[in-house]
């Protein structure tokens, strides 16, 4: 489906993730992230930008793996992003929801 | 091996498992380990549980999972359902509070399960506190604290530890971080070595680590494995079908079948629009099917007879995806 975010139209699935990663921008993820009450900082966006470079090379993102990477601890994730941080952050990224769940 | 005796592969099969390692989280295996905190997922844990049960007086019950992957995701659900079938029958329910707290958003994974489970917590009067990543555990207020700082109060905490591949697969630098073997979702060959093929809760594929994946993965292994053997393609692909039996308490259970693509809905199973068994629902036919499967596994499966009706594809009939 389809739905109006910083005024395109962007394709979403039903829990509103795109499926189309080419119809990102900026702007999109900031409207996305104001939808979910989070005021982007430039720290916010170097996150984002990290997340998007991991789905990019194939890595299958949890908050395990976060928690060792280099750039972020899981307690400033938390902070940056309150509430399923994992959730909330990939879809301001325009990325999938990760699957870590079966 | 252990005592320094040395074999020779042409092929390797691993089949190692998954274990917990409740060291990984803060405060969880210390003082009120075996006391007030509990695993079911090994013998002794089982038992010291069991044990606990038979005289717990009551309070704030939480089952809880750590982190995933777990083998046989709805065992914690399966718990927390007999849980509340066990205090009614010990006529204690009112004095028992029970929650199941799980990182995920719902009670399962897939969107159509999950809406059904929660109804059935619901029902059950099981309180559900979800996106719970656990930090640590404090062992003297008796609390679990996840990363953005929520607490949950306990009396008796049952949790699933993180789950881990043994050892063996970190010191043949053959593991990802959780010691799972990167491996092909299709075909079960490991992905760093061809001769090297995976089974069971040890890999890495998206599938469920429950023991009908492993059912249905062997069939698939052995017919890639001969291909592999005559130098051919490994033309057998699993499609990641998984079938449990949930536990739902008083007599009924629940039956799910589902794959990587078809997550599970309602229908019927094993013959399409015929049952016996209804699919998503809880039914006394479903526990009856569950009690029928002990005699399966130790007459059928374990000597390797074929399962009749049962594939190791998902069916797609009888099942309404809508
Ligand atoms: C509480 C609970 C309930 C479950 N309920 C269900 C259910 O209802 N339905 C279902 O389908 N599945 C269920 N499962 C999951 C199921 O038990 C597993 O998915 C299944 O056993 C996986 O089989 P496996 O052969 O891959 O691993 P395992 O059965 O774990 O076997 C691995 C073996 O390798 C051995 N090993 C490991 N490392 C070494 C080493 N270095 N040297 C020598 N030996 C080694 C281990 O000791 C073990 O015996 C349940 C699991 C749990 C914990």
């Amino acid at each position: 489906m389809e739905k109006e975010i910083a005024g395109k139209m962007i394709k979403v699935n039903d829990e509103g993730y795109l499926t189309d990663f080419s119809q990102w921008t900026q702007e999109v993820g900031a409207a996305i992230a104001e939808e979910n009450n989070i005021v982007m900082t430039p720290r916010h966006w170097e996150v984002i930008a990290y997340l998007q470079n991991e789905h990019k090379n194939n890595v299958a993102l949890s908050i395990r793996k976060i928690g060792k990477s280099d750039v972020l601890d899981i307690k400033e994730f938390y902070q940056l992003f309150p509430q399923g941080p994992l959730k909330t952050s990939t879809k301001i990224a325009g990325i999938p929801k990760p699957a870590s769940c079966i | 091996m252990a005592d320094g005796s040395i074999y020779n592969y042409d092929i390797l099969i691993l089949a190692t498992g998954a274990k917990i390692a409740p060291e990984e989280i803060d405060g969880m295996k210390a003082e009120e380990w075996q006391k007030s905190v509990f695993d079911f997922y090994t013998f002794e844990g089982a038992l010291a549980l069991r044990n606990k049960l038979r005289e717990w007086e009551g309070g704030k019950l939480l089952v809880h999972i750590t982190e995933m992957p777990i083998k046989c995701p709805v065992a914690p659900l399966e718990f927390a359902f007999l849980a509340d079938s066990f205090f009614k029958h010990k006529k204690m329910r009112d004095k028992v509070e029970i929650s199941f707290v799980t990182p995920l958003s719902g009670a399962f994974t897939k969107p159509k399960a999950t809406a059904a489970l929660d109804h059935l917590l619901d029902e059950k009067n099981i309180k559900i506190e979800a996106d719970f990543a656990i930090e640590s555990v404090d062992n003297d207020r008796k609390v679990i604290v996840d990363y953005g700082g929520r607490e949950v109060p306990f009396d008796l905490l049952v949790t699933v530890p993180t789950n881990k591949g043994d050892e063996v697969i970190a010191r043949s630098g053959m593991g990802d971080d959780l010691n799972f073997i990167p491996t092909n979702k299709a075909t079960l060959q490991s992905l760093a070595f061809e001769n090297i093929f995976v089974l069971g809760d040890a890999s890495n594929i998206p599938a469920s680590k429950a023991g009908s994946v492993a059912h249905f993965e062997a069939e698939i292994l052995t017919e890639n494995i001969k291909h592999y053997i005559k130098g051919e393609a490994l033309s057998e692909e699993f499609d990641g079908h998984a079938n449990c039996f949930i536990e739902t308490g008083g007599g009924k259970a629940l039956l799910i079948d589902f794959n990587y693509t078809h997550e599970p809905v309602e229908g019927t199973f094993p013959f399409p629009g015929v049952g016996p068994l209804r699919l998503m629902k809880e039914s006394r036919m479903n526990h009856m099917g569950k009690l029928a499967f002990r005699w399966i596994y130790w007459n059928m499966l374990l000597k390797g007879t074929h399962i009749p009706f049962v594939s190791s594809h998902m069916e797609e009939a009888g099942k309404n995806f809508n």
